[in-house]
């Protein structure tokens, strides 16, 4: 029973990381909707927290799992933020389309 | 023991005499302005006539001549040039001195009566005393660069002067033509000015002439490019051909500053600076024969134009320009004295001739135009017997001032052999056009019937007919010391500084010969004037009928300024405006201005695209800034700063 | 078995993320994200973090990602329409993503060194975890309550309402 002692190798783990920062980029770039875009955003910090977590675990460092939790805790600081300014500007504006929030003449 | 002299003083007053009125005049009152103006002459007057006291005998404790003030302080120092704020006393100067200061004064005290009434009254008497102060500064200076500082100064009081009504377009006009003019013969005054210094690296007319002196094998060549730039800058001042279109047009100004600066003085700057670089012209003699042949002429083409002008005042400047030819040719044929004596008689005469065109122009209220008046002896007695003596001193008959030194020009021009035979015959020729045209003058002004019927006629007041009376006394009396063997006392006085006068072959009374022929040519003048114009005033229109195209050639003053204009002016001006004006100014400056702009604009116009506002576009940029950092510091962690730009120009590449 | 479990978790990851990508509806595009982070703990858990792993799930998909769903049902977003997405975005964004993800993987797939993760290497306790946050990083655990509660006063600030019969009933009970 080898089970426990089959080990993933993690570069596996920080190739997954690339890929969903990768996508998260993507979805910053191409969706339209305000709350979509901050997803994305959301899905980039995560990307980024599993390869922190990796390298917390090849360094048997602890504090790179600390680091992972300061960043969730400024996420949620940053969306409970960032989604009170998209409700503001939805009163504002009346649109969650991020081509139509610019006051900027062109 | 010796008195210092104070010479600094001579240009100093007259300058705070400026200062003061052209600052504080227009604020003060009228009889403050006058005392300052005033003052400034009569204090460099005193100056000047406590340095001459040893001319008639009060010498004891003046230096000695050539007496020199120099300030401390160089003006330049710069390598081996060296050059200094001297003021240097010699007999020439002095002689010069007493003229421009006594004259001057006495033309100051004139103008208190004839500008009473005009509303620029402060700004006249400051541009005056500005004009003394230049004056002064070139006569006194002891080295060409101070008397070149003077010669432009006096051009440019010339041109404030000639301008003085400036809201009137002619003299406006006729102030600028002065000055450009004179500019022209400036800038051959400065290649002599340049030439003297490359070559003999001094300017100091000290240094020059004890350098000259110490080298008699020196002679041509240089000598005579240098002389013939210096005499265009002479040309220029003195109003000779070619550059002597500006004087007519000069009499625009008030008549007082016709007669002090285009009659006694600054006219004469340009006969001053040859007599005092004689030294130069002496070792010249191309230079001296065509310095008397464009004397010579320039006296018979201005005698000419005299003779068919109507205002009075023009007759005069034509006359002023004919008299300093004469003077060139004294100068020209080596008689430095003479020319200087001619000058100071001149000066007397014309000067009074001037002041009693003013003071009837005054009584006929503004009338210049001869053929307007007549008859005005009865009715102007002061006025018409003092213009009487200068009209007669001027014609050269004796014992009046004019005979002498015009005698002692003619007599020294007929001794040097064929050339001078026939400068001789030129001057007898423009002698007797000039009495002509005076007397001409005369009758026309003072005797007849009075022409216009809307003037009244009064006599000048005081101020005005006390300069006139004393320079006609200077006119009976100036000549008499110049009377006997080379120029008599006069001679003998200035040639220490002129340089002794040319030999004579003893002849036996040539002088006596030649002055009764001087004196039979003034009196046919006078018959002839008295014929046409007092006897029967209807001959000159007969004659003018006559020959008309003649006629008009002259009284046209030969289409001189009408040449002139055509082939300098109107190239000038078209070049300026096509070439200089759209090539350079609008093509060149404007074009690079242009240029800045558009890049300007142009690359702002790129860069506004940027911000557009669109957020996705920020994103997209963001994310390739990220991209470019990250290849960056790939490729660097690879190996190097270098490297890694070469590793992304060879990807980019394939 | 190791291995299956990364494989299908990561399969669910993936697929999660694209389907954000995909979906036009953001209600569908956040349960999507709820998804990508379950899987996430579960693959911190593998990586040996179970304080992480629970965390992830309680604060992350269980508080932050309901607040994203609260909004969204709250601003009634719809669907999404189809526009003019902007040229620049595809132009330089796509080709810079792609520049992005070659160099990262690049990168990691030229690294040596790196080991494997295995559940018998053990896992980081609670216990440590605690010893190094209230030890050593103290302050910035007290910062970062402080910068939650600046955060809670500006989503209240910003998302209060002006001039509603809310605030005029706060002034006229004052």
């Amino acid at each position: 029973m080898d089970l426990l002692n089959q080990s993933v190798p993690l570069s596996w783990f920080l190739l997954l990381s690339a890929a969903l920062f990768a996508l998260g980029i993507v979805g910053f770039l191409l969706k339209r909707n305000i709350i979509t875009v901050f997803l994305s955003i959301e899905l980039m910090l995560n990307a980024v927290n599993l390869s922190f977590v990796t390298f917390a675990h090849q360094w048997h460092a602890v504090k790179g799992q600390i680091f992972v939790f300061f960043v969730m805790m400024v996420a949620a600081a940053e969306a409970a933020v960032g989604l009170a300014i998209i409700i503001a500007i939805f009163r504002a504006r009346g649109t969650l389309a991020i081509d139509r929030i610019d006051l900027m003449k062109r | 023991m010796n008195t210092p002299l104070h010479l600094w003083l001579i240009p100093l007053l007259p300058l705070a005499g400026f200062a003061l009125n052209s600052i504080l005049g227009r604020g003060l009152p009228r009889w403050l302005v006058t005392t300052i103006g005033l003052l400034a002459p009569l204090g460099a007057l005193i100056v000047v006539l406590n340095a001459a006291r040893g001319l008639i005998g009060y010498g004891a404790g003046l230096p000695a001549l050539p007496y020199v003030e120099t300030c401390p302080n160089p003006w330049i120092a710069l390598g081996s040039l060296r050059i200094d704020f001297t003021l240097a006393l010699d007999q020439l100067t002095l002689v010069m001195l007493l003229v421009v200061t006594g004259v001057g004064f006495l033309i100051h005290v004139y103008s208190v009566g004839y500008m009473k009434d005009d509303p620029g009254y402060a700004r006249y008497f400051s541009y005056l005393n500005l004009f003394l102060f230049f004056m002064t500064t070139l006569v006194l200076a002891g080295n060409l660069l101070l008397m070149f500082v003077g010669w432009e100064g006096v051009g440019l009081a010339s041109y404030l002067l000639i301008g003085f009504w400036f809201t009137k377009k002619s003299a406006a006009d006729a102030g600028k033509k002065a000055f450009i003019v004179n500019r022209i013969g400036d800038f051959g005054f400065l290649i002599g000015i340049f030439l003297l210094l490359s070559n003999f690296g001094t300017l100091s007319f000290a240094n020059l002439s004890a350098l000259v002196a110490a080298n008699p094998a020196w002679t041509g060549g240089v000598f005579t490019i240098i002389c013939l730039c210096l005499f265009i800058g002479a040309t220029g001042k003195s109003a000779q051909l070619p550059l002597y279109i500006w004087l007519p047009d000069a009499m625009e100004g008030p008549t007082p500053v016709s007669a002090l600066i285009h009659a006694a003085t600054m006219v004469t700057a340009g006969v001053y600076m040859i007599a005092r670089t004689h030294f130069l012209f002496d070792r010249a003699p191309i230079a001296l024969l065509i310095v008397a042949i464009v004397g010579a002429a320039t006296a018979l083409f201005a005698a000419t134009m005299g003779l068919l002008q109507n205002d009075i005042k023009r007759v005069l400047a034509y006359s002023t320009i004919s008299q300093l030819g004469y003077m060139f040719l004294a100068c020209g044929v080596a008689a430095y004295s003479a020319a200087i004596f001619h000058l100071m008689t001149h000066a007397f005469f014309k000067a009074l001739l001037f002041l009693a065109a003013g003071s009837v122009i005054h009584a006929m209220g503004g009338e210049q135009d001869m053929r307007k008046m007549g008859g005005l002896r009865k009715k102007l007695p002061v006025t018409f017997w003092t213009m009487t003596i200068a009209v007669f001193a001027i014609a050269g008959f004796p014992p009046f001032a004019g005979f002498f030194s015009k005698d002692a020009i003619l007599y020294y021009a007929f001794q040097q052999g064929m050339n001078g035979k026939i400068l001789y015959g030129v001057g007898l020729l423009t002698a007797l056009l000039t009495s002509f045209y005076m007397f001409r003058l005369w009758y026309m002004t003072f005797f007849g019937e009075t022409r216009s019927h809307d003037a009244h006629p009064h006599e000048s007041p005081w101020s005005m007919l006390g300069p006139l009376s004393i320079l006609a006394v200077l006119s009976i009396c100036g000549g008499w010391i110049g009377y006997g063997e080379g120029l008599g006392r006069f001679g003998e006085y200035l040639a220490p500084a002129t340089g002794k006068l040319p030999e004579i072959a003893a002849t036996p009374h040539l002088e006596l010969i030649l002055s009764i022929v001087a004196v039979l040519i003034a009196l046919e003048g006078l018959l002839i004037a008295d014929k046409y114009y007092r006897r029967k005033p209807e001959r000159p229109a007969k004659v003018a009928a006559a020959m008309p195209g003649v006629y008009s050639l002259v009284s046209n003053k030969y289409y001189v300024d009408e040449l002139y204009g055509a082939v300098l002016v109107k190239p000038l001006l078209f070049l300026s405006r096509y070439l200089l004006g759209w090539v350079v100014d609008l093509g060149i400056a404007g074009g690079v201005a242009w240029l800045l702009a558009g890049l300007a604009n142009f690359g702002g116009a790129i860069l506004q695209r940027w911000q557009s506002g669109n957020i996705r576009s920020y994103a997209a940029w963001l994310a390739a800034g990220a991209a470019v950092v990250l290849l960056f510091a790939m490729t660097i962690s690879a190996g190097g700063w270098a490297q890694s730009l070469q590793i992304i120009l060879k990807a980019m590449g394939r | 078995m190791h291995v299956i479990l990364f494989a299908v978790f990561a399969v669910f990851c993936l697929a999660g993320a694209i389907n954000l990508l995909v979906q036009t509806h953001p209600i569908n595009s956040a349960l999507s994200l709820i998804v990508v982070m379950t899987s996430l703990a579960v693959l911190y858990l593998l990586l040996g973090a179970e304080f992480l792993a629970a965390a992830q799930v309680i604060v992350y998909s269980g508080a932050v990602m309901v607040l994203f769903t609260f909004v969204i049902m709250l601003l009634n977003a719809g669907r999404e329409e189809r526009t003019l997405g902007s040229r620049v975005a595809r132009v330089i964004g796509l080709p810079a993503v792609v520049a992005i993800l070659a160099v990262v993987a690049t990168v990691i797939l030229h690294t040596q060194g790196l080991g494997g993760a295995a559940m018998s290497q053990g896992f980081t306790t609670t216990e440590e975890l605690s010893t190094v946050l209230f030890h050593e990083l103290l302050l910035p655990f007290e910062v970062t309550s402080v910068l939650i509660l600046i955060a809670i006063l500006g989503a209240v600030a910003l998302a209060r309402v002006e001039g509603s019969s809310a605030d005029d009933a706060e002034r006229t009970g004052q």
